[in-house]
């Protein structure tokens, strides 16, 4: 049995301790706001905080998930009043908005390491969560708005 | 309103659920017997009442029938409607249609859904702001020419309101006006239309919680994955299902039969594991051992390909538009030029894999997906498992980005397939290596140029031919040769003042399954004539925004009829929507005066390169600026677009349209590339079929939005053919390297 805590609630799984954390969160638990994107790391649209570090919960198996702490975009505020959702709104983000939760959960991680990212910050973190639509100059707008420098 | 229209309208299953029994439903008195009439399909059919329905509460209800893939249209096509009804947007609520052939096509692709719906939306706003207008005269006993609709109330002209919703009751009961009747608001009574409001979604999406076709789920289903022959075509010959049933989760295993030639948009076929979840699905897909008969495609090899369709190109073939006379102008040509040009083989890849939900009971199929056709689904649903098309309930959930693989329904008749097998709910899930295997792709194009040119570098002859594997083949497996509808994508409609010009297309058989990909035919089209025209303005050494304005001539309509040509104008007539050198031209020079062309000259490692293409009825300029450093990395740290697209209904999204066709065109330059070998495809996911990240797309785009009373046409796709020769033309400018051969990654620039 593997017990974890996610978005602040204990749980207990007794399946295939091998499953993926992605998708016990989305078929198990029904927090779908965690995306599946490629199954390999490639894209980072199933991005979650394990332990406040960013991870891709793709390949994240529930066993070296066990006594950890997981955080999901469902978790990530109350209303969506994180800094970076409210300049996800400001800046109207989101095209098609399926690669976004991890996209927002990526940068929430970016700005407790960096709170003054530079673009080449940005770059470096981000460039592991890909967007289709090509939302990414207002991904970074928004992100050195939540951050308070200069675009 | 009688409350027998209301229980019609339920029965029907169509807006039954939607609107609550007191609503004023303005369909409601147009569905019953007229209303199911097959004109109601047209696109331009007089039936205001499908869209909208207003709660006695006052809560305005619109329905949104176009799918919502990450333009907008979901909130902008609900947002004219509320403008028009001179509503308030606070008090509106967005419900996504059904597919149902009564809101005329929902396939939301080519760029149309404003274009072909925006008469008949505000059409339906006005009725229905007439129809309370009246109400309220009614109510009041006075003339309704006293009444006005202001801002979700009615005033008379002696200062009393009423809402709007103290007036549904009274409104449904209105007859519903006439065409002739309507008026529409004029452009300083807009609210919201060329102002635009917020996504209705973009709440739920920063929060997690929008809903994709892969986040849906009906209670007691089953997880789907499902093996398929790795070369398109091939028939299952047998299966060991042994060690994917020993997978803990794994409930059992069942086969979806191969489809019959044509392919449309049939279940590819092939093995499916059922599951309690979606991982166990996948990972008893990965131990089932399969024998595959891999049939006549199995000797595909796309880079014999490649040489097969040049071959062809450097051959005379069918010509699809001749004017003057190209051969004699080549043998009296100063200097004559030629040159080939390569597209690869592309995959829409939206973020989004494919997935659907199906439940069938009782002859009936029930299905939740992310699509941009319900219709087609609803079609493809019933041709699968041989029952009505209006048997098939389509619910279309958000789409994790379309670019046009969500308008080929496959996946959908997987899930129903399985669904009615199994008699339960199924979810068929696909992998990224499925999405990137099983793509209904963009097409191979090889393309051969030849042009003849006068002292001043001008040409005075221009040959173009292009050979590529048809669309058409999805429906005609005989098909060969490019349809209208591809032809008509920039090549037999290119817009220069060349009086001998000829345009012809060769024959290319489909080793895969070809599909529409945001901008189609006219990705390869533009990148060989955009590039080629710059290499002839390189030749002749003249400035590339002076050398395009003489090669394009005066402002003028190009009458392609006259010159004999067969040309599909988007399907729209020429007469409203003419092919104008004027916009075209003036695209060119605002893109170039907001980039500061006139002033950066290229230097080393840093230039600037243009083009201009028209698509979709809009016109485009793209101005892109490229640096490569001494390792050969190109980097793109500016693209300036001038778009015209006529009126522009919700600036912001047309302006995330062309900031997210920068990344898409540079993805298709630098990075994209699907190849073949033995039939079978040889990229699976984001590492080996690579897309722009965030470090290799533009670094900024600026848009600038013509300002234009013309009606408004597409704004999804024509951004994107412009980028990729644009970026190419750049790279020339910047480093003397010419790049021919998508995509930019295997030429070494330095």
């Amino acid at each position: 049995m593997v017990q974890l805590k996610v978005n602040g609630v204990a749980k207990q799984f007794e399946g295939d301790p091998e499953m993926p954390l992605l998708w016990y969160l989305r078929d198990l638990l029904e927090l779908t706001g965690t995306k599946f994107g490629c199954g390999q790391g490639l894209c980072g649209a199933c991005t979650v905080h394990v332990n406040g570090v960013p991870t891709r919960s793709c390949l994240t198996s529930l066993q070296s998930a066990a006594g950890k702490t997981v955080l999901t975009i469902e978790g990530l505020s109350a209303n969506g009043t994180h800094p970076l959702q409210q300049a996800w709104k400001q800046f109207a983000v989101p095209q098609c908005g399926y690669c976004q939760s991890g996209q927002i959960m990526q940068a929430a991680a970016l700005l407790k390491e960096k709170p003054k990212p530079s673009d080449r910050d940005i770059d470096e973190a981000m460039q592991g969560n890909i967007c289709r639509c090509g939302t990414y100059q207002r991904i970074r707008q928004a992100i050195k708005q939540a951050a308070g420098v200069k675009a | 309103m009688s409350t027998e229209n209301i229980q019609v309208v339920s029965r029907r299953g169509f807006l039954g659920t939607i609107f609550s029994a007191g609503a004023f439903v303005l369909g409601a008195q147009l569905l019953p017997s007229e209303a199911q009439a097959a004109t109601l399909a047209a696109d331009t059919a007089w039936h205001p009442g499908i869209w909208l329905g207003l709660e006695p509460d006052g809560t305005l209800i619109i329905l949104a029938h176009r799918s919502e893939m990450g333009t907008g249209i979901r909130t902008v096509l609900p947002m004219v409607l509320a403008d028009e009804l001179e509503a308030d947007w606070k008090r509106v609520k967005i419900e996504q249609a059904i597919g149902d052939t009564k809101y005329g096509s929902q396939n939301t692709d080519g760029s149309c859904s404003i274009r072909d719906f925006i008469v008949t939306i505000r059409e339906a706003g006005a009725s229905a702001r007439l129809m309370l207008e009246r109400a309220a005269a009614e109510k009041w006993k006075v003339p309704a020419s006293e009444c006005k609709a202001a801002n979700h109330q009615i005033v008379h002209k002696s200062g009393k309101k009423l809402g709007y919703g103290e007036l549904a009751t009274l409104a449904a009961l209105q007859p519903v006006p006439k065409k002739e009747e309507l008026r529409l608001k004029s452009p300083s009574e807009f609210r919201y239309i060329g102002k635009g409001v917020p996504s209705t979604d973009l709440d739920d999406i920063v929060v997690g919680k929008g809903t994709f076709g892969m986040d849906a789920r009906v209670p007691g289903m089953v997880y789907a994955s499902i093996e398929r022959s790795p070369v398109y075509g091939g028939k299952l010959k047998g299966f060991d299902d042994k060690a994917a049933l020993a997978v803990k989760g794994v409930q059992q295993t069942v086969v979806i039969d191969g489809f019959k030639p044509p392919h449309n948009f049939q279940a590819l076929g092939g093995v499916a594991v059922i599951a309690d979840n979606t991982w166990s699905a996948m990972q008893g897909r990965k131990k089932l051992k399969v024998d595959w008969d891999l049939g006549e495609h199995a000797s595909f090899d796309s880079e014999a390909y490649k040489k097969s369709l040049f071959e062809t190109a450097r051959q005379p073939q069918k010509q699809v538009r001749n004017i003057g006379d190209v051969d004699a102008a080549f043998a009296k040509a100063t200097k004559v030029h030629e040159a080939d040009y390569y597209v690869p083989m592309l995959a829409h890849a939206p973020m989004e894999p494919p997935a659907a939900i199906a439940e069938v009971k009782n002859g009936k199929a029930t299905i939740w997906t992310a699509t941009q056709n319900p219709q087609a689904v609803q079609e493809t649903v019933a041709a699968a498992l041989g029952i009505q098309k209006e048997d098939v309930i389509c619910h279309v959930t958000l789409l994790g980005g379309g670019f046009g693989r969500k308008s080929k329904p496959d996946y959908v008749a997987e899930a129903a397939i399985l669904a009615q097998k199994l008699n339960k709910p199924v979810k068929v899930v696909w992998s990224r290596e499925e999405d990137i295997k099983f793509d209904f792709y963009h097409a191979v194009a090889a393309m051969h140029m030849k042009a003849g040119t006068d002292v001043k570098g001008r040409p005075t002859a221009w040959l173009q031919r292009s050979v590529f594997p048809t669309i058409g083949s999805t429906f005609d497996a005989s098909a060969r040769y490019g349809q209208e509808f591809e032809m008509g994508m920039g090549w037999v409609d290119l817009p220069y003042d060349i009086p001998n010009h000829r345009a012809e297309n060769g024959p290319a058989q489909n080793h895969v399954r070809q599909g529409w990909m945001r901008a189609v035919a006219n990705i390869y089209h533009a990148f060989a004539i955009h590039s080629f025209i710059d290499e002839l303005a390189a030749s002749a050494g003249r400035d590339r925004v002076e050398y395009l304005l003489d090669v394009i001539g005066t402002p003028r309509h190009l009458d392609l009829e006259a010159q004999g040509v067969k040309y599909w104008n988007n399907g729209k007539p020429i007469a409203d929507y003419p092919l104008d050198t004027g916009r075209l031209r003036h695209v060119i020079e605002v893109a170039a005066e907001k980039s500061g062309w006139a002033k950066k000259k290229p230097v080393k490692g840093r230039a600037l390169g243009i083009a201009a293409h028209r698509s979709f009825l809009a016109y485009v300029c793209a101005v892109v600026e490229v640096e490569v450093d001494d390792k050969g990395q190109v980097k793109i740290p500016r693209v300036d677009i001038a778009i015209d697209a006529g009126q522009i209904i919700d600036p912001d999204r047309v302006k995330a349209q062309l900031e997210g066709a920068a990344v898409f065109g540079a993805s298709i330059a630098m990075l994209g590339e699907i190849t073949a070998v033995n039939g079978q495809i040889q990229q699976s996911n984001f590492n080996n079929y690579r897309v722009a990240r965030i470090n290799e797309a533009p670094y900024v785009t600026h848009v600038h939005l013509i300002p234009s009373n013309a009606i408004p046409v597409g704004v999804g796709e024509p951004g994107v053919p412009p980028i990729a020769p644009a970026i190419c033309n750049a790279i020339f400018a910047a480093t003397g390297k010419r790049v021919r051969d998508l995509p930019i990654r295997k030429t070494k620039l330095v």
